[in-house]
């Protein structure tokens, strides 16, 4: 079967100053997602992955634009789609979930008005089984007494109800993929576990794929079945969770997970030295190898290819290609 | 061990009222009612909870921007409602904080070293040349180049700036820095790296921290004791390996199983909680807990737990124990 | 692995955008049309002195009245011009008239800034009873029409180009308090303002160091947009009589003196003046608005 989304080298420049500086915040990306499986896209501020999701609902900014690769939808090349086609596909096949619930709903209009939206637009529902669909999706998230929920308005609400509104919003029309950009960053920790189980459940119900796009591990720990490391700009290791999580091959993902602090340890944490790259000035080679511990000599003179470790893993870095030849792959 | 600072029954309790003429009281909103905790010269105390627990409030009540409704802070074993204008000065000058957002809590418009040196030209006599001294050993004990004195607070990344702040909050002779949320807001690996700076510091200077966050692990990693709070009281205390691995309070257990784990494959017992905070200006009745409890009981609903000690150096507020 | 982070890499790491160095960028960066207007109106006000032909308050000695400019029919060279109903020479007193404009413009504007933001940094900084007092004077004084108050205050104070001047900072000064108010009541909830109050510092350390470095941004693009606004003002009372007292040449009273004239065809009595007025007024206007992108970070990288 053919994957639900195919991105295939994936770039994504902004351009500032009147041409002057172009700042390749997405860089030669490449990834699948089939039906129903969960990606984690992982990575700190300024490696590229909002860039990346926005490119794929075709919301970038003015400054930014696709200068090349592909991204395959069902089937379509969405870098080829203009903008009226575009916003067929945008809300009804895929969906995105954003970190501030308080940004995402419009103050002035109420909770039903919201919700029925994707499905008035999309899938042509009106008068009473729009009303019905409404109040299945707010069931569906979990909302109490979704019939008096839908007159009220955003203000009303607490945060985590609100969160799930959104959630409602992102399923009203019918979408075969949803991409969630930090969603739960400012939620109560309590909140946030509730709002997660919720996800996974509503996955399994409806079958639709999701994108996390987060810098925190333990999300991807617990949501994803695979994952995804972004770092300026390039997907330096993805493969299933369970490989990276037990034998990660990149530096920069053995870093992350050695960040971590894990509950009732007080091993001291593995601090990267260094500051992310300037993304308008990379580092020659790898763009990591400055802050790299196990850097090698090549690694400041060629940018690393990508190295296949097994049939659903891959890194881009020396040492692992190095490690890989020497036979030194370990199955997931 | 003396206590660096010392609380005891802190409460405060905001008015909600309607506009003046004729101004009546709505409602009260407890946002901190009846705290006790202590923090030793040289030790960690962190302080979790959810939006809505008081954290935040306690985080003022210590740092003077608001007056105790009731209850007494005690800093050096004196209580500072009754100090004289060199004692709070002095307090002023020992207790410092370090805020969760980076990029406002540097003044944009003054250099670093200026911004560095400020508590000294406060509460010192220092001359120019000697504050630039000191500016540049606090830079280097935080790990930055003493030259980037000159520079501006734009010109650099969210991680270092809160280095910039905690040489801020080191410049004086300070005993005791409370960090709100302070690494709550950086990246990963910059997070890792701010933490072990504050714990090299700990132990080069002997400073004190309040640590208050959300994150249980990032909490539990740099404290050595932790005090959970909800809905303004303090429902659990006890030292931070003993906590995670004996969370006695229904409410600390279902904060354990709701943090985010470190593998795929770790176990996930969950203790669901229903519902969600109540709003601080209804608290339920007896212990604040008993709506989302799980293990709620009758007595729950009508009696305020009082605080036992389950463990030595633990203590938890629940009818359970 | 190492803890003390030698961010001696720090080379200023993440630097802000990194803009063109060295002078003929630098150059293109600035705003042409308006300081290519401005400039000469400032040198020629600078150096009215050595510049203007003759002496703006002497009828030309040999000059007829109303002779048009060296263009028109009856006109000569020793006044380009033309000259006006005392044979004063109309391009001198254009000159020293930029002078008139220009001063009263940009002390007028320092007058009202001054006093606006002060006013505003107090009132938004104390809060309280004062916040109150001085919003409500505020509202009140801007209920004032402002050129009616200005004449007002200027029959009452006599005529004389430095009363002008207080006269316009008193009638203009709410503008900038009531937004100075708004700024610095958000600026006052951010931290690095908390940070100082916490560390013990006075209120007046607080509002000189904190505060007012910060609103001069908004003060600075405020002047630049409204010195047009003053110019006018002080153009319009000269206009009407009660600003810079003759025979001190102003361009209002240029228009004054020469409207009478137009319904019989001697235009360049108020053309000349009046497009003065418009170009400095325009660029003053157009400075101010690319002060304002330029000092927004936001909008600057667009």
């Amino acid at each position: 079967m053919p994957p639900l989304l195919q991105v295939s080298g994936l770039q994504t420049h902004y351009v500032s100053f009147g041409g002057e500086r172009v700042v390749k915040a997405v860089d030669d990306v490449s990834f699948s997602l089939d039906e129903g499986e969960t990606l984690g896209i992982v990575g700190e501020s300024g490696c590229g992955k909002t860039t990346t999701c926005l490119s794929i609902v075709g919301l970038l900014p003015a400054a930014a634009r696709i200068a090349g690769g592909s991204i395959e939808f069902e089937g379509r090349d969405l870098t080829r789609l203009g903008p009226r086609e575009m916003r067929h596909v945008r809300g009804a096949r895929i969906a995105m979930i954003l970190q501030d619930p308080m940004a995402s709903l419009n103050p002035l209009f109420s909770i039903y008005t919201q919700v029925s939206e994707p499905a008035y637009y999309h899938q042509r529902i009106r008068g009473r089984p729009l009303r019905e669909r409404v109040g299945e999706l707010l069931r569906a998230v979990r909302i109490p007494s979704p019939a008096q929920r839908m007159r009220e308005y955003p203000h009303q609400m607490s945060g985590g109800m609100r969160q799930r509104i959104v959630g409602a919003i992102a399923l009203s029309g019918g979408p075969r993929l949803i991409i969630a950009d930090e969603p739960t960053t400012n939620l109560d920790v309590t909140i946030q576990a509730q709002y997660l189980d919720l996800l996974k459940e509503l996955q399994q119900e409806t079958g639709v794929a999701v994108i996390f796009v987060t810098h925190n591990l333990g999300i991807v720990a617990r949501m994803c079945e695979r994952l995804a490391v972004m770092y300026a700009g390039k997907i330096v290791e993805a493969g299933t969770v369970r490989e990276l999580f037990n034998h990660p091959k990149h530096p920069y993902t053995k870093a992350l997970l050695g960040a971590m602090p894990k509950l009732g340890s007080k091993e001291k944490l593995f601090a990267i030295p260094g500051q992310p790259p300037d993304l308008a000035h990379l580092p020659s080679g790898c763009a990591f190898h400055p802050r790299c511990p196990e850097a090698l000599p090549r690694c400041a003179g060629e940018a690393p290819g990508e190295t296949r470790l097994s049939a659903t893993w891959r890194a881009r870095c020396w040492l692992a290609a190095q490690e890989a030849k020497e036979g030194d792959v370990v199955p997931a | 061990m003396s206590s660096l600072l010392e609380v005891a029954g802190l409460a405060k309790h905001f008015a909600v009222n309607t506009a003046p003429f004729p101004r009546r009281r709505i409602g009260l909103v407890k946002a901190v009612d009846g705290v006790d905790f202590t923090v030793a010269a040289g030790e960690t105390l962190g302080l979790i909870g959810e939006s809505g627990c008081g954290k935040t409030t306690t985080s003022k009540l210590i740092l003077l921007q608001e007056t105790p409704t009731a209850g007494t802070i005690r800093y050096d074993g004196a209580d500072i409602r009754t100090l004289d204008r060199a004692g709070l000065m002095r307090y002023r000058r020992e207790v410092q904080v370090v805020f969760q957002d980076p990029f406002s809590s540097l003044s944009p418009r003054m250099r670093v070293g200026e911004i560095i040196a400020e508590p000294l030209q406060i509460h010192t006599r220092k001359s120019r040349a000697e504050q630039r001294e000191r500016v540049a050993e606090v830079l280097e004990l935080v790990g930055l180049p003493a030259d980037v004195a000159r520079l501006f607070p734009h010109e650099f990344s969210g991680g270092q700036r809160q280095r910039i702040a905690i040489a801020r909050a080191l410049v004086t002779d300070t005993r005791l820095i409370v960090l709100d949320e302070a690494v709550s807001a950086l990246d990963v690996s910059i997070r890792a790296q701010i933490m072990n700076q504050l714990e090299e510091l700990q132990e080069r200077l002997g400073v004190s921290y309040l640590f208050i966050g959300h994150d249980l692990a990032t909490v539990a990693h740099i404290s050595d004791r932790i005090a959970v709070m909800y809905l303004g009281k303090l429902v659990e205390l006890a030292e931070s390996l003993e906590l995670c691995s004996r969370p006695a309070h229904p409410y600390t257990q279902a904060l354990f199983t709701a943090a985010l784990p470190a593998h795929p494959d770790q176990p996930q017992e969950r203790v669901k909680l229903t519902g969600e905070v109540p709003s601080a200006l209804n608290v339920p009745s007896g212990c604040r807990f008993h709506p989302r409890c799980p293990h709620a009981t009758a007595r729950c609903a009508e009696e305020a737990p009082a605080t036992k000690e389950i463990a030595p150096g633990h203590s938890v507020a629940c009818h359970l124990y | 692995m190492v803890d003390t982070t030698p961010d001696g890499t720090l080379a200023l790491a993440a630097p802000a955008a990194r803009r063109p160095r060295g002078w003929l960028p630098t150059l293109r960066q600035l705003p042409l049309i308006p300081l290519a207007i401005l400039v000469p109106f400032v040198l020629v006000a600078l150096f009215a002195g050595w510049i203007a032909p003759y002496d703006p308050t002497e009828p030309i000695p040999g000059a007829s009245i109303f002779e048009p400019p060296c263009w028109m029919p009856g006109g000569s060279m020793h006044a380009i011009l033309g000259t006006d109903f005392q044979s004063r020479d109309v391009l001198s007193r254009l000159i020293y008239g930029a002078r008139v404009s220009l001063i009263v413009g940009v002390t007028g504007t320092l007058a009202a800034g001054s006093i606006g933001t002060a006013m505003g940094v107090i009132a938004g900084y104390l809060g309280g009873w004062t916040d109150q007092v001085i919003m409500r004077l505020t509202d009140a004084w801007l209920a004032l029409p402002a050129l009616v108050f200005a004449i007002f205050l200027a029959t009452v104070a006599g005529p004389s180009m430095w009363n002008i001047v207080i006269i316009l900072g008193l009638v203009y000064w709410t503008r900038y308090c009531r937004v100075i108010r708004g700024e610095v009541l958000s600026l006052r909830e951010r931290e690095f303002v908390k940070l100082a109050e916490i560390a013990g510092a006075s209120r007046l350390r607080v509002i000189l160091r904190h505060v007012v470095p910060n609103v001069l941004n908004s003060t600075m693009v405020l002047a630049s947009l409204t010195i047009g606004v003053v110019i006018i003002a002080e153009a319009s009372l000269s206009f009407l009589g009660v600003g810079v007292p003759p025979p001190e040449p102003a361009w209002g009273s240029m228009l004054s003196e020469g409207r009478s004239m137009l319904m019989v065809g001697d235009w360049w009595l108020t053309i000349f003046p009046g497009l003065c007025i418009m170009l400095v007024v325009l660029a003053t206007q157009l400075l101010g608005d690319w002060l304002r992108i330029r000092l927004d970070p936001q909008l600057r990288n667009l």
